[in-house]
């Protein structure tokens, strides 16, 4: 196909792809925890171009008061991109594609949250996606999964996070903006890797059963190596100090 | 019947952490047969009960927990209190005013200020009410001078140390008094600056380094270093 | 809010394989479609599942296309939780679940290419069709997203708006009296199922809905997928997830051939 007049070809005969990954492979993905000091937590993750930040505040007392549930947190979640995120500047009040990932990305989160632990309060997740390369919600879930467990909110297990797309009829994992555009499917997809727990499933595309069998197969491994990247990041900064005190090098 | 880690291992939420016989204490839960962890934090696993010391997270009121509080508010008959939880106090009047004194009559303020400092006992925290918080009693009420600082409240625990260990070395060796809210807010009183200075010190590196073992040496090791230079 | 009892009443059926009046784990319930009852919409579908019941409404006008899509005509769906439907609605713009349901229709109706969108092309670049179709909720005991679903694709097949021609000065000329179906491709049928402890059961009620963990929504085109949605606020494992789409595929077929018996020959 074309794209501004130059000849696009997202897949290779060989299955190498635009950015040259293999089918199977997922984007270089950079975790950090805790990086805004006021959040009760943090974490920013790229996933190749795709940047995003995301800060937890709670749980924390609920306004207005008549939305505070008598048995759990109310979890609220708000997604969010910048008007410098996207190619053509987006406006930044919030769009319909913006209220239903929000809505789609809190249905991925609390299934892991152990709300009952805060009754009459509420956890805010807030995202901000500053460079949107594809995969945006799956990248966002990734971030704020490790948000909410450096904020100590207690969680069954971490949230993982991973699309899958379909060019030219192979399936490949963690798709572009360029793969979402032009390829033929786009699967957003997030579990719960040591319980083996589906929370977030959304297609857009024509897939068979079988296809969506072995969709799911492919996401389900890259969420467990995620989830691996997800676990150094939030031990990273207590291993580095406890290093640093054993060798002796800090005062 | 394998447990997958030891005592001191840095653990986060969804970790496998045994299978089997065990049984889940604070900070993990049990499904089918495999135990697992809910927070960041360190394991501790004795006769067979493994839990999970966190390192981060809220402070949940417990009946009898001395807090510290902040005053942010006023009611008809009561003061309202900033204890770094996501539940406010409530805080009596009657318990400040002098005996003959009606609250409804008097202005509270006068008494307790916004952003006054007190030391408060959790009275009752249940689901159909606010915390309620009593400053009735030896070593509470409202406190003035000193310093007021906050750290992660899941550290406390080992800020206070085994039978109060920990801040009974860290109060002598620095002369100062030591308040410890179990909310995460901690009062520091001392003859100088330089004390009070040297107590925050203290407990920041409790704060920080309260995920490696040793840390009663270190401290010890701290305070005496201090002391010679 | 459910009452425990009611809650309990669902569990224990549904341990015995049962549901409430009696209908099976894979039923749906009855359904009726009615089209065209809307004299001043292009097209126009009631649907009712069981006392379930949502309107579409087709409305055609013309306009000019996308800049990057300069012969395809434009499609546009919304969907409004009325106040009438249920006293959890309050009126003003849609929220987030109203949303969430126009947009999983959109992509069900786009990514099936239900309508031909290149053959609502009038003249490139200048003058295309738009379509806008609107979906509301008129009473809601359940499963609005399978009503709604199929009220719209039911006002899509049945719809008819005026031929066009282009005069000799090359302008747009709406001829009323000439009329024409939409270029149809495809019929994506849409199917939810629930989850309810360990239990998949088909088109859920409202007190279900409530005591779900969660939801899954598939539009179906033939054999294969084009839509799917998870909702709710617990997970599902991958073998329930396939086990949900095999049962909604084949329910996508039993609403298949309603929708061929109502809406005739197509």
């Amino acid at each position: 196909m074309s794209v501004k007049g130059k000849e696009l070809v997202l897949i290779s005969p060989e299955g190498k792809r635009l950015d040259g990954r293999r089918p199977d492979e997922i984007r270089e993905l950079k975790i950090k925890a805790g990086i805004l000091e006021n959040a009760d937590g943090s974490a920013y993750v790229e996933q190749g171009n795709t940047k995003i930040y995301a800060a937890i505040y709670g749980p924390r007392e609920v306004h207005p008061r008549h939305l505070a549930l008598p048995n759990k947190a109310v979890i609220r979640c708000r997604y969010h991109m910048t008007p410098f995120s996207v190619e053509e500047r987006k406006s930044p009040a919030p769009t319909r594609r913006e209220i239903e990932l929000s809505k789609v990305i809190r249905e991925a989160l609390a299934p892991a949250i152990i709300a009952e632990q805060f009754p009459f309060s509420a956890i805010d997740v807030f995202i901000e996606v500053i460079n949107a390369d594809g995969s945006t919600r799956c990248a966002s879930i990734i971030a704020a999964s490790v948000a909410l467990a450096s904020a100590g909110i207690p969680m069954r297990d971490l949230v993982a996070a991973c699309s899958v797309g379909k060019i030219n009829g192979v399936l490949v994992l963690d798709v572009t903006d360029v793969e979402d555009k032009y390829g033929e499917v786009d699967m957003p997809f997030a579990m719960m890797p040591n319980r083996s727990e589906i929370t977030l499933l959304q297609l857009d595309g024509i897939l068979s059963l079988e296809e969506i069998e072995k969709a799911i197969s492919m996401a389900t491994k890259a969420c467990k190596d995620i989830y691996e990247k997800q676990k150094s990041a939030l031990k990273e900064k207590y291993i580095e100090l406890r290093k640093a005190v054993e060798e002796g090098t800090r005062t | 019947m394998p447990i997958h880690v030891k005592d001191w291992d840095l653990v986060v939420p969804g970790e496998v952490l045994a299978e089997g016989d065990y049984v889940a204490g604070p900070y993990v839960y049990k499904e089918g047969n495999r135990l697992f962890a809910t927070t960041i934090g360190i394991v501790e696993s004795k006769r067979g009960i493994i839990r999970i010391v966190p390192l981060q997270g809220p402070y949940i009121p417990k009946v009898g927990d001395v807090v510290i509080g902040i005053v942010i508010d006023y009611l008809p008959t009561a003061y309202v209190l900033d204890i770094n939880s996501p539940y406010k106090a409530i805080l009596q009047a009657v318990e400040v005013l002098p005996p003959q004194k009606n609250a409804l009559a008097e202005d509270l303020s006068k008494y307790l200020d916004v952003g006054d400092v007190v030391v408060c006992k959790v009275v009752r925290f249940d689901k159909y009410s606010d915390v309620i918080v009593s400053c009735k009693g030896r070593e509470l009420g409202k406190v003035t001078n000193g310093k007021l600082i906050k750290v992660s409240p899941a550290k406390i625990p080992r800020l206070i140390g085994r039978k109060g260990s920990m801040i009974d070395l860290i109060k002598k060796e620095t002369g100062c008094r030591i308040i410890i809210g179990q909310n995460g807010f901690i009062w520091i009183k001392g003859k100088d600056l330089a004390s009070e200075a040297l107590a925050e010190r203290v407990i920041r590196k409790i704060d920080e380094e309260a995920h490696i073992s040793g840390l009663t040496q270190r401290i010890q090791l701290m305070l005496q270093l201090e002391k010679e230079g | 809010m459910i009452p425990k009892l009611k809650k309990q009443q669902i569990m224990d059926l549904l341990s015995l394989g049962r549901r409430v009046n009696g209908r099976g784990l894979e039923d749906l319930r009855p359904v009726e479609i009615r089209c065209q009852s809307v004299k001043n919409a292009e097209g126009s579908a009631e649907v009712r599942l069981g006392k379930t019941l949502a309107i579409a409404g087709v409305k055609t006008s013309i306009g000019t296309p996308f800049a990057d899509t300069p012969d395809t005509g434009v499609m546009i769906v919304n969907a409004e939780f009325l106040p009438i439907a249920s006293p959890t609605f309050e009126p003003g713009p849609p929220d987030e679940n109203a949303i969430e349901l126009a947009r999983v229709i959109d992509r069900g109706l786009r990514k099936a290419e239900m309508i031909d969108l290149k053959q609502l092309c009038i003249v490139p670049g200048k003058a295309v069709w738009e379509l806008w179709i609107d979906i509301h909720a008129l009473n809601h005991d359940g499963n609005l997203m399978d009503a709604s679903a199929l009220a719209a694709v039911a006002a899509i097949l049945t719809a008819e708006i005026p031929k066009v021609m282009l005069n000799e000065k090359g302008e747009v000329t709406i001829n009323k009296s000439e009329k024409q179906r939409l270029p149809i491709k495809s019929v994506p049928i849409t199917v939810t199922i629930a989850k309810i402890g360990d239990k998949l059961v088909v088109d859920p009620s409202l007190d279900e809905e409530e005591v779900a963990d969660a939801f899954l929504t598939a539009t179906f085109v033939d054999d294969k997928v084009c839509t799917i949605q998870k909702r709710g606020e617990k997970g599902l494992t991958a073998e329930e997830t396939m086990r949900a789409l095999q049962i909604a595929r084949q329910k996508a077929h039993e609403l298949f051939k309603i929708v061929k018996e109502v809406v005739g020959g197509e």
